[in-house]
């Protein structure tokens, strides 16, 4: 009998759908405990200085008001810089609400008003008196061009810029030759879901924090080293989210703020920031890019010169990996590629979704599109010279890698041969056409992550790891490799996550959750497995007698022999028969250093887009988007297309309206709010495609898998950025690309 | 946002007097703009008059043969009213490009007149802004002033009027109705909002107290040449860049009537008589739009990061000329695209 149980790889719908659209699913802003009471943030109007006093009275002789929490009267916290440092912090201080009387940006957290009611929170906020004095700011990383310096030691996961042979050597043998700046604003994660916690103190003087945090384990780890409390005190849940990007992945003040109130005022307390105060804590940095590249006669790339530079915080040094991609996307014998950061008076910046590649990848490409039409080959073609088979960056092989199987399918699927190479040279009615492409590459990484699983006498089997649910499709793909692990109906499994009870996983970020977590559930059902087996062959006249567990394998809800399937017994039997009422495994999954060693693990895309422009009116339109991405195996064709399908949306949204703009004056970003900050509403979509191509990696991790969360933003507002020159013979070089730039 | 009363009225009397009864009250028809601005403390008013009770939603004929659209029906059953769509065109396509289906629904005909600027400054408390905050100072001048006028604006203000549906109302010459203490009045539509100058906290000329109980469209309708393009930075729910209604009345291939409105230009629907002027008695064609186009932006000035919009303006005239003489059809599937 053919298996019933195979789950990976297919398509099935997420397994939480239903709690959502029922409004089951409870989001951490949204768990009512008992006898809650509601804090507002008050946000600083000005950039930098200092708050002389802050008038409480009036404010809490309100009746209803509870406190009127500042710098003024928190109460003493931990002392050390490192108490504050959470998993994912770069180098530097972190910032510490209500800490001292200094304002460091504009929208700092400046006091936090605790009502009995969400609205006389507001309203009391609205009316508390703060006197400040402003101090001058610098803001504009335009104005620190010559000031920038190299970042040190960076967050975890930095790498140097990479430097290689002799770029200016490389250069000057070059017969073509292009070198172009490309810059983008600011642009905040902006999830649909805003940031809150809901925290329940226990009478035991316990808290359950419903925070809207992309790591349980983070936040909890950062609670108690702040607040000096036991792991036992502060419990951390997240089981869903509306939305992380990153901008979940450190701890928010939302955080700090609502466990201070609790523990304060010894009462539950719930807080939520609003939409505009959204955009006071970490975004993608502006960034000021110039790539310099020069062709030999075939094409071939001599040489490469790629600089970064973005604004820092005056506290922390954020640090991405903006330029190291374009040192190993394609064959180069000399590059140089430089990296700085500048400190300015904002919030530190945040990992936003591909941070850094998403960047890097757009200055890189457009770049490689210029180089490619100096050179007089089409653009595609350029790419396939120039294939990296290697990475050079790091002299080592990839674990696997089917960009060029990429081209090839995508250049199929879109019709890319019959694409005129010259610019302007389609037009349908007022709308000229034209078509670009792009593409990126991304880590396949993996951390250290831990599983349980249980199953019971009625076969029902739950697995657990504290692992986030930022909407990828967590729950869908770990019930998914449990089922298939053991051989079980995917509905006879129940993946719990989210929740420092549960053990340990990495905070939902850098696409590693499938690799690391998929696999500690792996291994956790295989430690289950072997336990499963044990007790089978202790039954009577067990057909598995003797049977290693490499000999068996769980299929239709049976142990078998995998040579003779008719030696089978049924799991339900083994389970009822053993006595047992549960039985119980633990296991974890790291990366295996030695492979890390040998090999470079990536995922790549390439991504091509047709756009019309209305040449006249300047608009833009996307018409058409495919993007064929190798990022090994893929556990679930339903919610990984998702991801991708989310991420040409982001593309989309970056490449023509998404960004922060601030006012230098004030120091503060101005279309703080949907009205104005714009992400792409449904007209802007028209026909978009993902294409997964075939990529077998038996080295990147046990399940062959490369995370697919990030992967898909690269290249998109490149290939769209081609496509406009393609389509008008004008070349952009900063986004978004706003109507007016094509006037 | 203020602790406030609510009274919803049941009569247009009754709503009036509720209004002059208490010490700092507004109207709230679908809050779609008030709640906003109360969340944002830069409207704080104590006491609201709920007019959704009112008896003000009918859209009847008037005995001139032309509309009256009550004050408190929706902009969506405006737009799809079978009268507006076949008689207005210009005004429901106007509507259909604005704001979102959610916000249509709630949103009402008297509050569409009253929305206030989208202008940054002026939301933002934290700034100066002589709008919310009279001899404050205006920091869109020499600030981030993308979505801000290049015509008819002051040294006090340059904020624009974000409405569609006022755009279209401007051309078609529509008649505000308005009721306050000492009885009812009618505006004319080019009355209604005014310029900056030296007040910019006022944005229009009604006064304290009064409520606008209906609007009404004269006869004619330009139902058969007409186009409402809207150029934004999304292509749906998001406030216009530059508006354009233009309505003709053709004979033959000769313009025998032509309306010409423009929105997010200015702080008000901006209309040019000579433009219109220049249109009437004219072939329909490009050079005749052209000559209009530069008659309406004629004395536009930029601010800087909105200097793009004096050019997309002309562009914009000339398209929106040409997809009404064409017979109302877009010519771009793209831009009058209203989901
Ligand atoms: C995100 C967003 C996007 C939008 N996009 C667009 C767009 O693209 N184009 C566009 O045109 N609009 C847009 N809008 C604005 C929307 O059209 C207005 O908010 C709406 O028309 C206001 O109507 P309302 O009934 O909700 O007014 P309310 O919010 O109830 O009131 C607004 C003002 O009008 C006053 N008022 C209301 N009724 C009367 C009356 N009968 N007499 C006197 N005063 C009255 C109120 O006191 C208040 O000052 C958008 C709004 C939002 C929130
Ligand atoms: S343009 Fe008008 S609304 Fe905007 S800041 Fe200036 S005064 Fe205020």
């Amino acid at each position: 009998m053919s298996s019933t149980t195979n789950h990976v790889g297919k398509a099935p719908s997420r397994v939480e759908g239903p709690a959502k659209v029922t409004g089951a699913a409870k989001y951490s802003a949204e768990f009512n405990v008992p006898d809650l009471v509601y804090g507002y943030v008050v946000s600083s109007p000005i950039a930098k200085g200092k708050i002389l006093k802050i008038h409480a009275d009036k404010v809490l002789a309100i009746p209803g008001v509870l406190q009127v929490f500042s710098h003024e009267n928190v109460p003493g916290l931990a002392w050390f810089d490192k108490s504050y440092k959470d998993d994912v912090a770069p180098g530097g201080s972190p910032f510490r609400p209500l800490h001292d009387d200094e304002v460091k940006f504009s929208m700092q957290p400046v006091a936090l008003v605790v009502a009995d009611t969400f609205e006389l929170a507001r309203y009391a906020a609205s009316i508390l008196d703060i006197e400040y004095k402003e101090s001058t700011h610098e803001t504009d990383i335009e104005a620190k061009r010559d000031d920038g310096h190299e970042p040190g030691k960076g967050k975890t996961g930095y790498k140097p810029p990479v430097r290689r042979g002799n770029a200016n050597k490389g250069l000057a043998k070059a017969e073509q030759h292009i070198k172009q700046e490309y810059i983008h604003g600011a642009q905040h994660h902006n999830p649909m879901e805003l940031f809150g916690a809901t925290v329940h103190y226990h009478p035991n003087g316990k808290l359950t924090i419903y925070d809207k945090t992309q790591g349980v384990y983070n936040c909890q780890q950062y609670v108690t080293k702040v607040f000096g409390l036991s792991k036992e005190q502060a419990r951390v849940v997240n089981l869903y989210m509306g939305g992380g990007f990153g901008a979940g992945l450190r701890p928010q003040y939302e955080l700090f703020l609502s466990v201070l109130a609790a523990l304060e005022l010894k009462r539950s307390v719930r807080l939520s920031l609003t939409r505009q105060q959204m955009f006071s804590f970490g975004h993608r940095p502006h960034t000021l890019q110039t790539v310099e590249m020069g062709t030999g006669p075939d094409g071939a790339l001599l040489g490469l010169k790629h600089s970064a530079l973005h604004e820092t915080s005056r506290f922390e040094e954020y640090t991405e990996n903006v330029v190291n991609w374009s040192g190993m996307l394609y064959k180069c014998p000399d590059v140089h590629l430089n990296y700085q950061v500048a400190a300015l008076d904002v919030y530190t910046p945040l990992d936003m979704r591909a941070p850094g590649a998403a960047t890097g990848s757009f200055a890189l490409e457009v770049a490689m599109d210029e180089m490619a039409y100096a050179a007089g080959l089409d653009p595609l073609e350029f790419r396939r010279r120039n294939y990296a088979e290697e990475d050079q960056n790091e002299n080592k092989p990839f674990s696997s890698k089917k960009l060029r199987e990429a081209y090839d399918e995508g250049a199929r699927r879109f019709g890319w041969d019959k694409r005129p190479m010259a610019p302007r040279a389609t037009k349908e009615g007022n709308m000229l056409v034209g078509w670009g492409v792009a593409g990126g590459v991304w880590d396949a990484s993996m951390q250290k992550a831990a599983a349980k699983a249980t199953i019971t006498a009625d076969g029902k089997l739950t697995v657990s790891s504290a692992a986030g649910e930022n909407g990828t499709g967590t729950y869908t793909i770990m019930t998914q490799i449990a089922a298939e692990t053991l051989g079980l109906p995917m509905e006879a499994v129940t993946f719990k996550l989210g929740d420092t009870t549960l053990p340990e996983a990495p905070v939902q970020g850098g696409s590693w959750t499938a690799a690391s977590v998929g696999s500690a559930v792996k291994s956790t059902c295989e430690a289950l497995g072997e336990k499963l087996l044990k007790l089978a062959q202790k039954l009577g006249d067990s057909p598995l007698k003797g049977a290693k567990f490499e000999d068996v394998e769980f299929v239709n809800g049976q142990i078998r022999l995998r040579q003779d399937h008719d030696q089978a017994v049924v799991l339900r039997d083994v389970l009822q028969t053993s006595g047992e009422r549960e039985i119980e495994a633990d296991s974890s999954a790291m990366p295996n250093p030695l492979t890390m060693q040998k090999y470079s693990m990536h995922s790549h895309n390439v991504v091509f887009v047709e756009v019309k422009v209305d040449e006249e009116l300047g608009t833009v339109h996307v018409s058409r988007v495919l993007n064929v991405v190798a990022a090994g195996r893929i556990l679930n064709q339903k919610t990984a297309r998702s991801q991708v399908l989310g991420s040409i949306v982001w593309g989309i949204s970056m490449a023509l309206m998404e960004e922060t703009v601030m006012d230098h004056r004030f120091g503060r970003y101005m279309n703080h709010n949907y009205a104005e900050y714009h992400v792409p509403v449904n007209a802007d979509i028209r026909d978009i495609e993902v294409v997964f191509v075939e990529e077998e990696d038996p080295h990147v991790n046990p399940l062959g898998v490369k995370g697919i969360g990030e992967v898909g933003l690269l290249g998109v507002a490149a290939a769209i950025t081609n496509a406009v020159y393609h389509a008008t013979g004008k070349r952009v070089r900063q986004l978004p690309i706003y109507l007016d730039k094509l006037l | 946002m203020n602790p406030f009363t609510l009274t919803r009225a049941e009569s247009v009397d009754a709503a009036v007097r509720d209004f002059s009864g208490h010490d700092s009250s507004a109207y709230i028809g679908g809050g779609t703009n008030l709640l906003d601005l109360m969340k944002e403390n830069v409207a704080r008013p104590t006491h609201l008059v709920g007019l959704n009770k009112l008896p003000l939603t009918s859209i009847e004929t008037t005995a001139e043969g032309g509309l009256r659209l009550g004050a408190t029906a929706t902009n969506a059953d405006t737009a799809w009213h079978p009268d507006v769509q076949a008689r207005y065109p210009l005004l429901s396509q106007a509507i259909l490009a604005g704001a979102s289906p959610q916000l249509r629904n709630m949103a009402t005909n008297g509050g569409n007149l009253m929305q206030r600027t989208r202008c940054y400054y002026f939301y933002d408390l934290a700034t100066p802004c002589n709008k919310r905050e009279p001899g404050s100072g205006c920091s869109a001048i020499g600030g981030y002033n993308r979505i801000h006028a290049i015509l008819g604006a002051s040294e006090q203000c340059i904020a624009t009027h974000p409405s569609d549906m006022c755009v279209a109302l401007a051309a078609l010459e529509a008649v505000v109705h308005v009721r306050g203490n000492g009885g009812e009045r009618r505006i004319k539509f080019e009355d209604f909002h005014r310029l900056p100058g030296d007040a910019p906290e006022q944005d229009n000329t009604l006064k304290a107290g009064e409520l606008i109980v209906a609007l009404e469209l004269p006869k004619k309708g330009f139902e058969k040449n007409f186009s409402y393009l809207k150029l934004r930075d999304r292509t749906s729910y998001a406030f216009a860049l530059v508006s354009v209604a233009a309505a003709l009345e053709l004979d033959g291939t000769t313009i025998r009537d032509a309306r010409l409105a423009l929105g997010g230009v200015a702080h008000k629907p901006w209309r040019s008589p000579a433009a219109e002027d220049l249109l009437k008695g004219q072939p329909a064609t490009e050079a005749t739009f052209r000559k209009a186009a530069e008659a309406s932006v004629e004395g536009a000035v930029g601010q800087g990061a909105n200097d793009f919009k004096i050019e997309l303006a002309r562009r914009a005239i000339v398209r929106a000329l040409k997809q009404a003489a064409a017979g109302g059809k877009a010519t771009n599937v793209f831009n009058n695209s209203n989901p």
